[in-house]
């Protein structure tokens, strides 16, 4: 048989064919396209934070964990990469709540100033500020995603430092109107300075603030009641820490339900006709020894400049200096 | 003109091109599935009724030694992941304080252990340990997935605890049979235990619980760390490595190697869990490719998007042929020894 025109044109069809399906499927998967490879759509979040080894903790110096398995947060224990992408999934909303009145209000600024550069930067936050003087609040320049409400409140002697008010006002704003619009609540005093971030590592469901003092080893007598000092931890003396009334916080429904408890144990004070920041910190103290915090927030999250620590690696948050003339 | 020859010869040639596209195409993977295989839309649409999740439970009053800030429990091991999730390991909790606020719950936990084919040997043992050890105290379910009921041994079980055996097809390799423990977990969740229980655990039925496994377990989603690699860094996990698969994870990422023996959670994000895993596994049969380690492979490629929320150590899913590093302190959870090659046929 001769090999003519038509057998070359057959054998270059074949061979055209041919390629058409090596070209569309490869025989070997090596050579597929890469594709997007995450279900997800996430998967270029990658731990940042040095690779966690399990053989390795961080911090060696101190307890990252209570016993009842609640993440105590340190400088160096988190990374806010990961729990930023874990926040942003849910859209979540946070909400500030904190009160300023009488001679107090002079705090106002340095406070929304510092938070609204240093709390939850670059997530919403809402503001809610309890006030008797709404004319003296000075308008700051918030972020764009940040909201400030301004609410009237009644003001009495001593009010500031009585706890009765701002649980009660606390308990029936959440259920009136807070409910509906954060899903996070945190309570923070007013003389304070944001000095360093305060992220996302401090959303949970109920979570507190170990005070400063209980850092040193002398401080952790005392609350252990061998020594005098600082009031122990519940009057009981059976604390697992102290926790400080100056910041605190949760989800919507915790924080209501801890108003709505101490709230009902400051009502039974009254009758006594006590009213102290003290005993604020005391009924916080005793309401967290039985709902104990879901995680607790180091010291560096409230610390008391007074002192000093080579625990604590950055001050996020500390009480406003004021002069001896202040009280 | 075209000559009879010709057209034989081409049509010829033609076949022989047809036949290798189509044999190149099937054979690029070790299990080949019928394109008619689809998922199955009655469990992607069922909707679970489940209860409420609690979040704080109220502790009642108890005298134990104060917990100290200066004084860590455990330096020798991370015991809180970067994204905040407790580690457990022996000495980080008090398993006082925990049951104290978890017994006056009422919880029931569930347990589901697949014995197919031979693997029905393991549940006797596997029974009388759970019994001595596991959630001692609590309400239990055991569901045994098994392919002949009659094989599971009527135990006696204490009070509180109830065992019922699921029907449960055998498949043609154990790998098949690895993989769709997910479809039969979220089928069963949605039918069943999803209505029974409020936490729930898959564990391997090859293994034997040697030590207390308590409340301290009990978590949203919880994941163990695998006993072969957790103290090697992670580009050695095995992890899939080959982009073509849903369970991919490039180099360069990844937390930890987490051990497909165990792992649970609420029931409701159990469901969600294994059904999406079952997803990303049925994604991998329609381009025709196998994770390197089944359905672990999906498990982890799962956590490191959606990070479980509590870890369990080693100590929870051991490996008896390890030597115990000086880490472990207590085994809690272990493999039976067995001859695999005789068991998986």
């Amino acid at each position: 048989m001769r090999i003519t025109k038509l057998h070359g044109l057959a054998i270059l069809v074949t061979a055209g064919i041919a390629g058409a399906i090596w070209y569309h499927h490869p025989f070997s998967p090596s050579r597929d396209q890469e594709r997007a490879n995450s279900p997800g759509g996430d998967s270029g979040l990658k731990s940042d934070l040095h690779e966690a080894s399990l053989t390795l903790p961080w911090r060696q110096d101190v307890l990252v964990l209570t016993p009842w398995l609640a993440p105590i947060v340190w400088e160096g224990t988190f990374s806010r990469d990961i729990l930023n992408a874990q926040y942003l999934q849910k859209n979540l909303v946070t909400g500030v709540v904190t009160f300023a009145v009488e001679k107090y209000v002079q705090f106002i600024e340095g406070f929304m100033t510092s938070a609204n550069k240093y709390f939850l930067a670059g997530h919403q936050v809402n503001f809610y500020l309890f006030t008797d003087s709404p004319e003296k609040v000075s308008h700051v320049q918030m972020s764009p995603e940040n909201r400030v409400f301004v609410i009237p409140v009644q003001s009495g002697s001593g009010w500031q430092d009585a706890c009765r008010s701002r649980m009660h006002i606390l308990s029936s704003y959440i259920q009136r109107r807070l409910q509906h619009e954060v899903d996070y609540l945190f309570s923070m005093d007013i003389d304070v300075q944001l000095l360093a971030h305060v992220g996302v590592e401090i959303i949970d469901a109920l979570v507190a603030t170990i005070s400063s003092w209980q850092l040193s080893p002398q401080h952790d007598d005392r609350a252990q009641g061998t020594q005098p000092g600082p009031p122990a931890a519940s009057p009981e003396g059976h604390g697992d820490f102290h926790y400080t009334a100056s910041f605190y916080g949760g989800s919507v429904s915790e924080v209501y339900k801890l108003s709505t408890a101490c709230f009902g144990g400051v009502m039974e004070d009254r009758e006594i006709g006590i009213g102290a920041r003290g005993h604020h910190e005391s009924l916080l103290n005793k309401y967290l020894l039985q709902h104990k915090p879901t995680r607790l927030l180091s010291p560096e999250y409230y610390w008391d400049t007074e002192l000093s620590s080579s625990l604590i690696h950055v001050k996020r948050m500390c009480p406003v200096h004021k002069d001896s003339s202040w009280h | 003109m075209i000559s009879r020859k010709l057209l034989l010869t081409s049509l010829f040639c033609l076949g022989v091109v047809a036949a290798l596209a189509i044999w190149a195409r099937a054979g690029s993977g070790k299990v080949h599935y019928l394109p008619y295989y689809l998922p199955c839309p009655e469990i992607f649409s069922m909707k679970l009724q489940y209860t409420e999740e609690k979040l704080i439970q109220l502790f009642p009053q108890l005298f134990y030694q104060q917990p100290r800030v200066l004084v860590p429990k455990r330096q020798d091991v991370l015991t809180v992941t970067p994204w905040l999730a407790p580690i457990v390991w022996e000495g980080t909790f008090d398993p006082e304080i925990l049951d104290s606020a978890y017994r006056p719950l009422n919880l029931t936990i569930g347990v589901t252990a697949f014995a197919i084919g031979k693997y029905t040997r393991f549940v006797r043992r596997f029974l009388e340990s759970a019994e001595q050890h596991f959630m001692r105290g609590y309400q239990v379910n055991y569901y045994i997935f098994t392919d002949s009921p009659a094989s599971v041994p009527s135990l006696q079980l204490q009070p509180g605890r109830s065992l019922a055996t699921v029907p449960m097809a055998k498949f043609s390799s154990w790998q098949e049979i690895s993989m769709r423990r997910m479809e039969a977990i979220s089928r069963h969740v949605a039918q069943v235990s999803g209505r029974e229980v409020q936490y729930l655990f898959c564990l391997d039925v090859d293994m034997v619980f040697h030590n207390p496994w308590g409340p301290e377990t009990l978590g949203d989603m919880v994941a163990a760390i695998h006993p072969g690699y957790f103290t090697v860094p992670r580009e050695q996990f095995p992890y899939e490595r080959r982009s073509s698969s849903a369970a991919f994870i490039p180099e360069g990422e990844g937390d930890f190697y987490y051990g497909g023996a165990v792992f649970g959670g609420l029931v409701n994000k159990v469901y969600e869990f294994t059904k999406s895993c079952h997803m990303t596994i049925l994604a991998d049969k329609a381009n025709g490719i196998m994770a390197a380690w089944q359905e672990e492979s999906h498990l982890n490629r799962h956590f490191l998007t959606h990070k479980p929320s509590k870890l369990l150590s080693p100590e929870y899913i051991w490996d008896d042929r390890k030597p115990k590093p000086p880490e472990i302190r207590l085994i809690r959870f272990s493999t039976v020894d067995k001859d695999y090659k005789e068991v998986r046929n």
